[in-house]
């Protein structure tokens, strides 16, 4: 069985968030690039089960410029076997599953992380399954194999399902698909030099998005302040003035 | 022409977000001059059905086949997209919800739709078809275009006020075509939050950090809770510690929640926490430690100690 773990780059958490160009793009002098968070889990998940037993190779894979590369290094660094970037700026959601739809075949399980902490789509994993009429699961917070099945932990609105369902599959992951995410040892670290990082020529994908401007949100008012002594005060402030009780 | 939401329910009832969508498309749809079709999945009574069309709805479709109880994403998502081509839908509007965000993608593709999602309001054009969002986990909001004839959205919950309106809608029995083999996934396990209120529901959020010291401290939260018919929620360091389940995590990795009040009991207020709440309305915060970053993000605040504060809370909203 092959994994495919999808890897967005992004910046890091806590990153400032400016805009330059009249605010049409994001400043992205001076930031720090990390692995998506929850493509980070998806990988350690990955990880954990290759380590069970019975998973031949892991692949992780993005669509970006090469600037991107070391975010992929990191991923084998973590324990990915092999990389594939696809050479060209992350568009749009539709964009990049179709690029990622070239290489994605062949694949018994897809991860992807549920959102990018960037632009936030939630997008990706399933346009790619439906692109290939594979199966998905969204919002996955655990998964094993057994024998040609997986077993889904997934978060419903208001509860969690356990399912069966056949691959190839698109698993879209959230928080609980693995405990902490794995940081690179330096043994990692020296291995991930020599693991193959392949790049691939992107194809003919439209946009169907785009970006016109950006805002930052208008600055929040001070906050009201009351003396412990005096808390009961909120509960009233709360009813007579923001009138939210 | 119209416009076609796909309603989510829960126990043979609609969700407050439906009824949101329903007004949110309704005020759309005035614009446009076109109808509001709404689609629902499951065994909900023609009573239930009817109060979609109180809000806007023009027309709600029905689809009771026991199938879909499974949730399987391509089955619903060829039931949305088989209702969008024969209703002559030109925008599609989905919860933000797992439900929607699971969904939404594949419909997109079928449609060969733009998708956006997260959509926190009214479009701000109609034609070229601008939406906003935010980004960066709550630290920006783009204007994003969508470029093609037809458009999809996911749209946050409690972005939008409900709306009556008089109106009567028809009801229709809907027969998406599916076929057994759309149907891929097998369910062997719910569990159910029963008794409770659901956390992205909520109108009134009650949430400790780990200044509450010790999972043994939740009485007065659930006692306000269960006052104020609030949902739960806690930092991520609780639930990591176990001290709370983990579907009570709000946050950037955890629930992203947009309640009318949030209060913060002993949460210092990380980056990553206010990820997953900054778009409350109003934020009580109350901390120890007079620099903890939440109040900058709050309305109002208390440095003190939750255990004396709580108990007034208590007294103060019996006195209301």
């Amino acid at each position: 069985m092959k994994i495919l773990v999808l890897i967005s780059n992004v910046p890091d958490t806590t990153t400032k968030i400016r805009f330059t160009g009249d605010n049409t793009s994001f400043d992205d002098a001076g930031v720090q690039w990390i692995i998506n968070p929850w493509d980070e889990l998806a990988l350690t998940r990955a990880m954990e089960l290759k380590e069970a037993g019975g998973i031949e190779k892991i692949t992780v894979a993005n669509v970006g410029e090469k600037a991107t590369e070391p975010t992929l290094r990191k991923a084998l660094a973590v324990g990915a076997d092999d990389a594939i970037r696809i050479d060209a700026p992350a568009k749009d959601a539709f964009y990049v599953a179709s690029q990622l739809a070239e290489i994605a075949v062949g694949y018994d399980l897809i991860l992807a992380g549920i959102e990018a902490s960037d632009y936030n789509g939630n997008a990706v994993g399933g346009m790619l399954a439906e692109i290939l009429d594979y199966n998905s699961v969204s919002a996955v917070s655990g998964i094993n194999i057994e024998g040609d099945k997986f077993i889904v932990n997934r978060e419903i609105d208001g509860g969690s399902q356990v399912l069966n369902i056949t691959g190839p599959l698109v698993a879209i992951v959230q928080k609980g698909i693995a405990k902490e995410p794995r940081i690179p040892a330096m043994r990692g670290i020296m291995m991930a030099r020599k693991k193959p990082l392949n790049v691939a020529n992107p194809i003919e994908a439209n946009e169907r998005t785009q970006f016109v401007n950006f805002e930052l949100p208008p600055p929040k008012a001070a906050c009201k302040m009351i003396d412990e002594e005096n808390a009961k005060e909120i509960i009233k402030l709360l009813h007579e003035e923001a009138k939210v009780l | 022409m119209s416009i076609l939401i796909y309603t989510e329910n829960w126990d043979g009832k609609f969700k407050k977000l439906s009824y949101e969508l329903v007004s949110y498309a309704a005020a759309i749809a005035k614009e446009m001059g076109s109808k509001v079709i709404a689609l629902s999945i499951g065994d909900i009574s023609d009573e239930e059905l009817s109060k979609l069309g109180d809000y806007g709805a023009n027309k709600i479709l029905t689809v009771k086949d026991e199938r879909f109880t499974s949730l399987d994403n391509r089955a619903i998502a060829n039931a949305v997209s088989a209702a969008a081509k024969i209703e002559d839908a030109k925008i599609v509007i989905f919860a933000n919800s797992n439900l929607g965000k699971a969904i939404a993608p594949r419909v997109s593709v079928k449609l060969e739709a733009g998708l956006v999602t997260g959509v926190i309001a009214l479009p701000i054009s109609i034609d070229p078809f601008v939406v906003q969002k935010k980004v960066f986990t709550g630290k920006a909001i783009a204007n994003v275009q969508i470029d093609t004839e037809v458009k999809i959205i996911t749209f946050s919950q409690n972005s939008y006020e409900v709306v009556e309106v008089e109106n009567n809608a028809t009801i229709e029995a809907f027969d998406p075509s599916v076929v057994d083999g759309d149907f891929s996934t097998t369910v062997t396990e719910t569990n159910k939050v029963t008794g409770k209120v659901l956390l992205t529901d909520a109108e009134i959020v009650i949430s400790g950090g780990r200044g509450m010291k010790s999972g043994d401290n939740w009485g007065g939260l659930e006692q306000l809770a269960d006052m104020l018919s609030a949902g739960l929620a806690c930092s991520r360091p609780v639930s990591d510690e176990g001290w709370r389940p983990h579907g009570e995590h709000v946050g950037q990795t955890g629930k992203i929640i947009a309640p009318n009040l949030y209060f913060a009991f002993g949460i210092s207020g990380a980056i990553q926490h206010l990820g997953g709440v900054s778009s409350s309305k109003v934020i009580v915060a109350v901390n120890k430690d007079a620099e903890a970053p939440i109040f900058e993000s709050a309305d109002y605040g208390i440095i003190g100690d939750v255990n004396k504060v709580i108990p007034q809370f208590i007294e103060g909203i019996k006195e209301l």
